[in-house]
């Protein structure tokens, strides 16, 4: 197996995550694609642990998951705060701080 | 050998379909379903590097806990079901574009660091208790940190989300 193989694995699931945070208007649809982004991290730090045989790329990821946990969390509890206010959770209505 | 490389295939077609499923399907719940089909393929993915404990707390926090938290969010802000709302923003192409480049970018800068080099398969192989005795020795200052940082995203995310 390539050491590559892994890491273009994680890079295209990093620019597919990218593409859904752009160009997705719905605001939890943009909370799932950070998570896209996350665990392309994840696979990388998993995969370059193994490459040079320590265990701390198996704990780096572990910490990435839980601080992944926790960023769902209050990001759920602020698109659920929108939705209450404004009735809306279009990212493209929250605009308030446009120039 | 061969066979760990057909299994590499066939769990990161899954990942990538799904993920590129993800982000254009035009319904909501079936986006956070084919976000379980990711986070699963990725676990699959872990057990192929022998971090056992990754896939299981793969399993156990992103595919169990997140993903109910997920879909609580759809229910309760009411996502119409179906094509009653626009999914995908007016700027899908310029966000395609900026994908793309990022995407191409980091996998030329790849191939020409690492071009093919091998990955190293007959290093030591890192059990349950390798992990747990790494995280309560050299990374217990972050372990607590994280701990602390849990709890308060718990105690934030409370008061943000209660009604008075």
């Amino acid at each position: 197996m390539l050491l590559n193989q892994f890491l273009i694995l994680g890079a295209a699931l990093f620019a597919v995550g990218v593409y859904g945070v752009l160009a997705r208007r719905n605001g939890v649809m943009v909370l799932m694609s950070i998570e896209l982004m996350l665990n392309a991290v994840n696979i990388n730090l998993v995969v370059f642990g193994v490459q040079h045989g320590v265990v701390s790329g198996q704990v780096f990821a572990l910490f990435v998951i839980a601080v992944a946990a926790a960023e769902v969390g209050v990001g759920l509890a602020i698109v659920l705060l929108l939705y209450r206010n404004r009735t809306s959770i279009d990212v493209e209505d929250f605009d308030l701080m446009r120039g | 050998m061969v066979a760990q490389n057909i299994f590499f295939g066939i769990l990161s077609a899954i990942v990538i379909l799904s993920a590129l499923r993800m982000v254009t399907t035009r319904n909501i719940v079936h986006a956070a379903l084919y976000l379980v089909a990711v986070l699963a393929g990725l676990g699959a993915l872990y057990v192929l590097l022998t971090a056992e404990f990754v896939a299981t707390t793969q399993v156990l926090v992103y595919i169990g806990a997140v993903m109910v938290l997920f879909l609580f969010g759809i229910m309760l802000t009411k996502a119409p079901l179906g094509n009653a709302m626009e999914m995908t923003g007016k700027q899908w192409p310029i966000a395609a574009g900026v994908a793309a480049l990022l995407g191409g970018v980091i996998v030329y800068s790849l191939v020409n660091h690492f071009g093919s080099d091998r990955l190293v398969t007959d290093g030591p192989i890192y059990r349950t208790a390798d992990v747990s005795d790494e995280v309560f020795s050299t990374y217990i200052v972050p372990f607590e940190a994280v701990s602390v940082l849990l709890l308060a995203a718990l105690i934030g995310a409370i008061v943000l989300a209660r009604k008075d």
